[in-house]
């Protein structure tokens, strides 16, 4: 039931004592204010985390081979091992179930150029599931295809700078590039959210490259994308697996360390998993430290509040006041209070992040925010908890004789 | 009106206790304007409370208006305290931010009565005790004897059976005690029924009956001759 005078009654009492009520409404201010905060700079700095492994994909494993350092079944110690399509096929084939994508890679630097303009690039020649191993973004065209890799057609994606680099202004789609002297089609151009670095490559089908540069099968280097819903362990376990059975097929000793060496990213990944949840751990200890703090200054408030309002009590209860409406005042004022100070400490704990959050870039805490879930919920703690805090205090002094009360000066 | 029987009432202090009153017997009739005399520690300011719910007995009756008051809950207290009696105190005991209406409305917001009926009756009270004008100051920007005289207006604002006054002129000077008085006077001589605990004798003259209390037991009950307020005035 909607009682206007009961309103009336409390907001009168939050006017009339503003000092007691802007010291208590600032404690939950405060609180809030910095619940936001430290929340806001922890998600800043697991953002920065995030973004510094957006560039190519987390669950990536790559293959390259070397020399061997030890003798093993009958060969000597400085074999070259070389990888060959039939390698890449076999790890297609052995680890098809728990592969996502997959793709050779045969690396060349070679000469561009187009009318008068020429340049230097990295040319990788590769198979089309690459572009999400790399996450290539094309721009214009599009990637390589399986058609390409069939009939070692003479086409290349070009990075957004290679573009801009010997076409200036004129869109390279659909013109030719010449390569150390043959030319090829530029069927897509490509942007990479990684650097601009990246964006001076070209891409070539990997069987192209093999017959006009080499005339033979070699590899240089095999990467794949492992399940991503394995977990960093599993994902370990996986490329060892790999490389295992890769030193079996080439009678490498299974202690050799340079002869088929494996880079796996769950290794970063697990290291900023453990980064990210050790964090976490010690954000929401802070946050609940920040919480317990709130509660127990509203509590220490309220009953301050009562003790203060207990000469108050007894006058109202000589004058025909009810248990009950005693404490609906006195708790219905601290849920008001705390209600609007944890609003305003939210609204300046967003401002300040909003205000000082692109500064704080340099120490690797970007768009640092909270969700309003959150801070409503840590809000609504603290009112719950000033009610419970409140109510005993109140319902106790509910309870005492009005001459008691009275007495009380 | 009002009937005690064997009244005793005792404080815990420490392990022992205080026996405060010792068997009361008193009745009071309509109309009547009673002093209960005694010095301090007597009991008489116990009394007054228990007669005011403010406090409770230990043993005995006290019937009010025919209701006998005993074992009440909280809530029924209020309702009792609410619809029959109306209290002055030594110390007025205003509420320090409410102005002198809103003061006075008071105990009509806990009788359930609408706002607008409120500040008509709180008007009317104030009226009656001379202080329309004072209606929107704060207590602290009031005289003592402006603030008793509204803490007056806010006992009759519920139109109480009973008037209870505590030391109402303690903390006055002589003359504004004697208009106090014959404030209190002119309600008794409209009818009211007026109980007052003092223990200055010539206030307790101003009454038309003394009850003398010493250690607990009444000494002496006795009629007296009115003296008028006005003239000292």
């Amino acid at each position: 039931m909607f009682d206007i005078d009961l309103w009336r009654e409390i907001f009168q009492s939050i006017n009339m004592n503003r000092t007691r009520s802007l010291l208590s409404g600032f404690t939950v201010a405060f609180a809030i204010l910095l619940f936001a905060i430290l929340f806001g700079i922890a998600n800043g700095l697991q953002n920065t985390f995030e973004e510094a492994f957006v560039d190519d994909a987390d669950n990536a494993i790559f293959i390259r081979s070397g020399l061997t350092t030890k003798a093993n079944k009958g060969y000597q110690a400085g074999r070259k091992i070389q990888f060959e399509n039939e390698d890449y096929e076999f790890v297609k084939e052995e680890f098809g179930d728990d592969i996502e994508y997959i793709t050779s890679r045969v690396y060349k630097n070679l000469n561009a150029s187009y009318k008068n303009e020429q340049n230097t690039y990295d040319i990788r020649a590769v198979h089309p599931d690459h572009q999400f191993l790399e996450k290539t973004l094309v721009k214009e065209g599009r990637y390589l295809n399986f058609n390409d890799i069939q009939n070692n057609t003479k086409v290349v994606v070009v990075g957004r700078m290679v573009e801009t680099d010997l076409y200036k202004t004129v869109p390279a789609l659909g013109k030719y590039i010449n390569l150390n002297g043959i030319q090829y089609k530029i069927v897509g151009v490509f942007e990479d959210e990684g650097s601009e670095y990246e964006e001076r490559r070209i891409y070539m089908p990997v069987t192209t490259a093999q017959k006009i540069y080499g005339n033979n099968d070699y590899v240089d280097e095999i990467s794949l994308t492992y399940n991503p819903e394995m977990n960093s362990d599993q994902a370990l376990a996986f490329g060892n697996k790999i490389q295992a059975k890769l030193k079996e097929r080439f009678s490498v000793a299974p202690s050799d360390q340079r002869a088929i060496r494996i880079w796996n990213m769950a290794q970063g990944t697990k290291q900023v998993d453990i980064m990210t949840s050790s964090l976490t751990v010690i954000i929401l200890i802070i946050g609940f430290g920040t919480l317990i703090a709130g509660i127990v200054g509203i509590s220490n408030i309220m009953i301050f509040i009562v003790k203060e309002r207990t000469k108050e009590i007894g006058i109202r209860k000589a004058l025909g006041a009810s248990p009950r409406s005693i404490v609906a005042i006195i708790l219905i004022e601290s849920i008001i209070i705390t209600a609007i100070a944890g609003y305003v400490g939210l609204l300046i704990g967003v401002a300040v992040l909003e205000l000082v959050g692109p500064s704080l870039e340099v120490y690797f805490i970007k768009d640092p925010g909270v969700s309003n879930t959150l801070v409503f919920g840590a809000t609504l703690t603290l009112i719950i908890a000033g009610t419970i805090a409140g109510y005993v205090p109140a319902k106790k002094a509910s309870r005492i004789k009005p001459i008691v009360a009275l007495r009380n000066d | 009106m009002l009937k005690i029987n064997q009244l005793h009432k005792s404080y815990p202090i420490g392990d022992s206790s205080l026996h405060v009153l010792k068997g009361i017997d008193i009745s009071v009739e309509e109309g009547e304007m009673v002093a209960i005399m005694g010095s301090s520690g007597s009991g008489k300011s116990t009394l007054l409370n228990i007669i005011g719910m403010l406090d409770e007995a230990d043993t005995g009756d006290y019937i009010l208006d025919g209701l006998p008051i005993k074992n009440l809950t909280e809530k029924k207290a209020a309702v009792y305290r609410n619809k029959f009696l109306g209290f002055i105190f030594q110390s007025f005991n205003l509420i320090n931010y409410k102005n002198a209406i809103e003061n006075v409305a008071l105990p009509l917001y806990y009788q359930g009565i609408k706002r607008k009926e409120r500040i008509e009756k709180a008007k009317f009270h104030l009226q009656k005790v001379g202080l329309l004008d004072w209606a929107d100051h704060l207590p602290k920007e009031l005289s003592g004897g402006q603030k008793q005289r509204v803490a007056i207006a806010r006992a009759l604002a519920a139109n109480p059976k009973l008037l209870l006054a505590d030391e109402p002129t303690g903390a006055l000077d002589t003359k504004t005690s004697h208009e106090i008085m014959a404030f209190i006077q002119s309600l008794n001589d409209e009818g009211k029924t007026i109980l007052m605990v003092t223990h200055e004798e010539d206030i307790a003259n101003m009454c038309k009956r003394i009850v003398r209390l010493r250690d607990g037991v009444i000494m002496e009950d006795k009629k007296v001759n009115q003296v008028r307020a006005e003239q000292y005035v």
